[in-house]
C-alpha cells in the first residue's frame, strides 16, 4: 500500500491508500484556486523537465498534463508519438533511453497497451513515471479527478468546501458505473479510487463488457439498470470502446443503447440531485443521450476543468516531493 | 580411441539404480560395474554423489535456424542443450521458412550433424503451418523425420486434423499437438482470470487449450493414430490425456519447466519474459502438474526453449512474441519439483527415456545417422549418458547462457541440482558443468 | 502554532518541546497593537493598506492585526492569505510542505502590503513570498510584519515591525502565536 505519491511514480490507484488519494484531492483544492487567479502559474517545478510521451493519441488528456506542468513552470518535452515514427514494434525501451538521454526528471506516458507505465518505470527507476492511460490497465488520473469532481460538487451542494469534506463525504456514498467497464481503464482506476474512499459502488453492464474476475473487485455487479440508476448519488457511465473491439461484444450500438444507454426516459429514473459524470470523448446517442449530457446534473465540464489542477497535484507531489527519509 | 570412465556415480538402470564406474569406449558403454581396466589415456569423470543416467532428450526445442538466427541456431541451441544435459533436441518447424518440405528438413538435420548432438526434426503438419493442406510428411518420414507439429500453434481445423491424423498413421510417425483454440485464445496475452482482469490485459481461457485437448482425443479414438500434447499446462488437460492413456489410446504428452514452476502472478510485473503460449496458469494448475510430475504420470519434460532477440522482449507486454528459454536450466527445475527426495527413476524418465520413446530416435535409421536415446545404461548402447550433481548449487544469469537469447523467466534464481557432465555420442561435451 | 519550522516539523513527524515561554498571550496582544500603531504612524492611509497573512503561521497574527487596524481607523479591513508552498526553492531539499489556501480576493497593484509572519528566521518564506505576491499585481510598497525575529538570516531580508526580537542558536526552535511565545527543541515523535 503507498501512503503518499510523494516522490514516486503514479502508476495505478489500485495500490494507493486512502490518506494518499485524499492528499492529492487536497493538493488540487490549491491549485484549483492557482487556476482562477490572472496569472495562473508558480514556480513549484522551476527548471525541471516533463516529458509528454503519447504512444496513443489523446489530444484532451495531453494538453490537460502539458498545461499542468507548464502552470507549475516546469519545461515540457512533449513528443506526439503516436505520428512519429515510433511505430508498433518499436521498442519501448530504446524510445525511452533516448528522452531519458534528454535529461528529464519526469515522464507522462500514454500507451495503447497495458502495463507500458509500469515496464517504463522499471527501465528508467531515476525518473518519476506518471501513467496517463495504459491499455485497458489504469487512468489514475482520471479516477482522481473524477473524485475530485464528485468531492467538489457536492462539498458546494452542501454549502462546504471539499478540503473540509475530506474522504468523510465518500462513505457510503452510492456511486454507480455503467457501460464498457471490460476494455476501461477508466473504470478500474474509478472503481479503485472509490472503493478505497469508502463509497459504495456498483456496475452494471452487458455481461460481455464485465471484466474476469469481476466477482472479487470491491463492487456489486447488478443487472437491472433502471433500478441502479433510482439508487445511484453518483452515476458514471464509459466511453463504449468500439476502437477495442467492443462492437463485436454487444449486438449492435442501437441495442447497447436499449439495454444500457442513458436516454432521456432513464434520466427520469434518476434522483432529483444526483449527478452525471462521464469520463469522455462521449458517443452521444450511444452510451447517453444529447439532452442528458445538457441537464444540469451532466457535469461533464467539471471534470474536464478539474483535469488541471489534478494534474498539477499529482505533478507536484510526484516530481518535486522527495520520499520520506530522502530528503536532502 | 577415445574412452571416458564415470568413476562412482548412482547409475540409473531403467528399474534400479546402483553405484558403479562406467566405461565408454567409441561412442559405447563397455563396462559397467567395477572397472580395473580402463584405458591409461582414458578421461576421468569424478561422479561421487552424482546419479548417471541416459542422456535428455528435448521433444520440444525451437531453434530458430532458418530465419531467425539472430536469437539462435542450430550450433548455439546444441551448446545451451549440451549444458542443460540434452544429448538430442528435436528442433521445431516453426522456422522461416517453415520445416514442410525434404529440402529444408535436410538442411537442418545437415546442420544438426556439425553439433556434438542429436538434432533430429518436427516436420510441419501442413504447408508453411497453416493449417489449411498436408504438408509432404511420407517424404519427411522417408529421411528419418518422426514427429511433426504445426508447433506455435495448433492445427485449428479438426477435419484437417483428422486427415493429417488418418495420413501419418501408416507411416509410423506421431502427430504433436500444440493445443489452443485461435479463436478462443484470441488477443490473449496471459491466463484469463482474475488477474487478467485486473491488469487490463485479454486472457487466454484454459478452456481454450481444454476443448482442443478433448476434440483430439477423439480423433485418436477415431483414427487409431498416435497424438503426442505438447506442453499440457492446465489440470483439466492432464486429467483427460492421462484418462485416455489409461483407456489405451496411443496418446503421450509433455510439461514444460516453466508451466510447473511459474504461475500467473509472475505477469503482474508486465514483464514481457514471462509471455508465453499457452500461459503461465493459476496456481493450482501448477500444483496438479507438480503432483503429476512426482506419481510419475509424466511422460516427459520438453523445453518449449523459446529463443527470442533482447529487442522483442523489450516491447510491450501485448506487443512482445511469446516465449522463454528453458535447455539450460530444465533439468534442474524438474529435479526441484521433484520435491524434497526426487526418485532419480522418475528424473531420467521424463528428461530422457521418456521422451526417447516419443522421438523415436534410432540407430537404424541410417539416412540421419542418430543414435539411440534414453538407453537403460548397461553394456553395448550408445553412449549418451549424463552426470547429474543433485547437490550442485547454481545462479541463473541470463548474460551468462550459452543461447544467443537472455529470455529467461528465472534471470538470478538460485537452482540446485546441476548437470555436471554430458557425453553425447561417446563425445565428452561438458565437463565439470563447462563445455568442453 | 505553525510556522516555517513547524511545517516542516510536522511532515517530518517531529515533536516541539518547550523549554521556557518568552512571551504570554497578553504580551503577544501588546506586541500586536504597538505594530498596529507603527504600521499607521508609518502610512497613515489604512485604506491602501492589504494585510496578507503567510500560511499557515502568519494567518492568525495576520487576521489580528487587521481587525486592531480597522479598530484604529475605523475603516473596514480584512487580512488576505497567502500560501507560498509551490514559490519555495528548497523543494528538493526539504520534504514537501502541506499546501493550503490562498485567499486574496483584490488586485495588489498600488496597494501597500504588510505581510504577516509568526517567525521571521531565513528569510526564504519571506522570498518566496515575494515572488507569489508579484502574481497578484505591482503593489506600490511592500512591508514586513513578523510577532518573532530569531536571527540567521541567509538573504538580505529585513522586518519593519517586530514583535520582539530573540536572539537564538540554530538548533533550538520557536513556536509564536497569538497564545504566546515559546523557545524549545524539535525531537523525532
Amino acid at each position: 500500500m503507498i501512503e503518499s505519491i510523494r516522490g514516486r511514480s503514479l502508476l495505478s490507484l489500485d495500490d494507493l491508500s486512502k490518506e494518499a488519494i485524499v492528499e492529492v484531492l487536497d493538493t488540487a483544492e490549491s491549485f484549483v484556486e492557482v487556476n482562477r487567479r490572472s496569472i495562473k502559474k508558480v514556480p513549484a517545478l522551476k527548471g525541471r523537465v516533463v516529458a509528454s510521451l503519447f504512444f496513443e493519441e489523446s489530444t484532451r488528456t495531453r494538453l490537460s498534463f502539458e498545461t499542468a506542468a507548464k502552470r507549475l513552470s516546469a519545461d515540457v518535452l512533449s513528443l506526439a508519438v503516436a505520428s512519429s515514427s515510433v511505430k508498433k514494434g518499436e521498442s519501448l525501451r530504446d524510445t525511452i533511453a533516448t528522452i531519458d538521454a534528454l535529461g528529464i526528471d519526469a515522464v507522462v506516458l500514454r500507451h495503447r497497451s497495458s502495463g507500458a507505465a509500469m515496464q517504463v518505470s522499471r527501465y528508467v527507476p531515476h525518473v518519476r513515471v506518471i501513467n496517463g492511460g495504459d491499455g485497458q490497465h489504469q487512468h489514475p488520473t482520471q479516477g482522481l479527478l473524477d473524485a475530485f469532481t464528485i468531492r467538489q460538487v457536492l462539498s458546494e451542494q452542501r454549502g462546504t468546501t471539499g478540503l473540509e469534506s475530506g474522504s468523510e463525504l465518500f462513505h457510503g456514498l452510492k456511486i454507480l458505473i455503467v457501460g464498457d467497464i471490460r476494455h476501461s481503464r477508466v473504470a478500474r482506476s474509478d472503481v479503485a479510487a472509490y472503493a478505497t474512499l469508502g463509497a459504495e459502488v456498483r456496475i452494471c453492464a452487458p455481461g460481455t463488457l464485465l471484466p474476469d474476475g469481476v466477482a472479487t473487485w470491491p463492487v456489486t455487479v447488478v443487472h437491472d439498470v433502471d433500478e441502479a440508476l433510482a439508487w445511484a448519488d453518483v452515476v458514471g457511465l464509459l466511453r463504449l470502446q468500439s476502437e477495442r473491439g467492443s462492437g463485436a461484444f454487444v449486438a449492435s450500438l442501437d441495442e447497447f443503447t436499449f439495454t444500457h444507454g442513458l436516454t432521456v426516459e432513464r434520466a427520469r429514473l434518476l434522483k432529483s440531485e444526483a449527478l452525471i459524470m462521464h469520463p469522455g470523448p462521449m458517443n452521444r446517442g450511444v452510451e447517453i443521450d444529447s439532452r442528458v449530457v445538457d441537464s444540469s446534473q451532466a457535469i461533464v465540464e467539471r471534470q474536464v476543468s478539474n483535469g488541471v489542477p489534478i494534474r498539477m497535484a499529482v505533478l507536484y507531489l510526484s516530481v518535486a516531493g522527495s520520499r520520506e527519509g530522502q530528503a536532502q | 580411441m577415445s574412452a571416458i570412465i564415470i568413476r562412482q556415480g548412482l547409475v540409473v538402470g531403467a528399474h534400479a539404480s546402483s553405484v558403479a564406474d562406467v566405461l565408454i569406449v567409441d561412442g559405447k558403454i563397455v563396462e559397467v560395474g567395477t572397472v580395473d581396466d580402463a584405458p591409461s589415456d582414458a578421461h576421468e569423470v569424478d561422479a561421487r554423489d552424482c546419479w548417471v543416467g541416459p542422456g535428455f532428450v528435448d521433444l520440444h526445442a525451437h531453434l530458430r535456424e532458418p530465419g531467425r538466427e539472430a536469437a539462435e541456431t542450430i550450433e548455439s541451441g546444441a551448446r545451451a542443450g549440451a549444458l542443460g544435459g540434452y544429448c538430442a533436441l528435436v528442433a521445431m518447424p516453426n522456422t522461416e521458412p517453415a520445416l514442410d518440405s525434404v529440402a529444408l528438413v535436410a538442411y537442418v538435420l545437415e546442420r544438426g550433424l556439425r553439433t556434438p548432438l542429436d538434432i533430429a526434426v518436427a516436420g510441419a503438419i501442413t504447408k508453411d503451418r497453416r493449417g489449411e493442406s498436408l504438408a509432404p510428411m511420407a517424404e519427411m518420414a522417408a529421411l528419418g523425420v518422426r514427429l511433426f507439429t504445426d508447433d506455435g500453434v495448433g492445427v485449428q481445423d479438426p477435419s484437417v486434423m483428422r486427415r493429417a491424423l488418418t495420413y501419418a498413421k501408416p507411416l509410423g510417425v506421431r502427430l504433436a499437438q500444440h493445443c489452443e483454440d485461435e479463436q478462443l485464445a484470441a488477443g490473449g496475452t496471459m491466463n484469463e482470470g482474475v488477474l487478467s482482469g485486473r491488469l487490463g490485459l485479454v486472457g487466454r481461457p484454459a478452456l481454450a487449450e481444454e476443448l482442443m485437448v478433448l476434440r483430439d482425443i477423439e480423433l485418436v479414438r477415431l483414427t487409431g493414430s498416435p497424438l503426442h500434447f505438447l506442453h499440457l499446462s492446465t489440470s483439466r488437460s492432464l486429467e483427460m490425456v492421462v484418462r485416455a492413456r489409461d483407456e489405451g489410446l496411443p496418446v503421450s504428452f509433455e510439461v514444460a519447466p516453466h508451466h510447473f514452476t511459474l504461475d500467473e502472478s509472475a505477469c503482474a510485473t508486465y514483464d514481457p519474459v514471462f509471455k508465453v503460449h499457452p500461459p503461465l496458469r493459476s496456481r493450482g494448475d501448477v500444483e496438479a502438474l507438480v503432483e503429476a510430475l512426482r506419481r510419475g504420470v509424466v511422460d516427459a519434460v520438453a523445453t518449449d526453449h523459446a529463443p527470442h532477440a533482447p529487442e522483442l522482449k523489450d516491447l510491450a507486454f501485448d506487443e512482445a512474441p511469446a516465449g522463454m528459454l528453458g535447455l539450460e536450466h530444465a533439468a534442474s527445475l524438474t529435479f526441484e519439483a521433484l520435491g524434497p527426495s526426487p526418485d532419480p527413476q522418475t528424473f531420467f524418465q521424463v528428461l530422457s527415456r521418456g521422451p526417447a520413446r516419443i522421438a523415436q530416435l534410432r540407430r537404424d535409421d541410417e539416412r540421419v545417422r542418430h543414435s539411440a536415446h534414453g538407453g537403460a545404461m548397461v553394456v553395448g548402447t550408445d553412449a549418451n549418458v549424463t552426470v547429474f550433481d543433485p547437490a550442485g548449487r547454481w545462479s541463473v544469469d541470463r548474460h551468462a547462457l550459452a543461447s544467443r537469447s537472455m529470455n529467461t523467466p528465472y534471470d538470478g534464481r538460485a537452482l540446485v541440482g546441476r548437470v555436471s557432465a554430458t557425453i553425447a555420442k561417446g563425445r565428452l561435451v561438458v565437463d565439470e558443468g563447462r563445455l568442453t | 502554532m505553525g510556522n516555517e519550522d513547524e511545517r516542516q516539523a510536522r511532515t517530518r513527524g517531529l515533536a516541539f518541546t518547550a523549554k521556557s515561554q518568552l512571551m504570554t498571550a497578553d504580551d503577544v496582544k501588546r506586541a500586536l497593537w504597538r505594530m498596529a500603531h507603527e504600521i499607521v504612524e508609518r502610512n497613515h492611509a489604512v485604506g491602501t493598506l492589504s494585510i496578507i497573512g503567510l500560511q499557515t503561521g502568519g494567518k492568525e497574527p495576520a487576521v489580528a492585526l487587521a481587525s486592531i487596524l480597522a479598530e484604529i481607523s475605523g475603516e473596514p479591513l480584512s487580512a488576505g492569505m497567502l500560501d507560498v508552498s509551490f514559490y519555495r526553492d528548497d523543494l528538493s531539499r526539504n520534504p514537501l510542505p502541506t499546501s493550503s489556501a490562498t485567499d486574496i480576493d483584490h488586485d495588489l497593484t498600488d496597494r501597500t502590503v504588510v505581510l504577516v509572519d509568526d517567525v521571521l528566521f531565513t528569510g526564504r518564506t519571506i522570498r518566496a513570498a515575494l515572488n507569489a505576491l508579484s502574481d497578484w499585481g505591482r503593489p506600490r510598497a511592500v512591508q514586513l510584519a513578523v510577532l518573532v525575529d530569531r536571527g540567521h538570516r541567509e538573504l538580505p531580508i529585513r522586518p519593519d515591525y517586530v514583535g520582539k526580537n530573540l536572539p537564538t542558536s540554530q538548533d533550538e526552535a520557536i513556536v509564536a502565536s497569538l497564545d504566546g511565545v515559546w523557545i524549545g527543541t524539535r525531537t523525532s515523535s
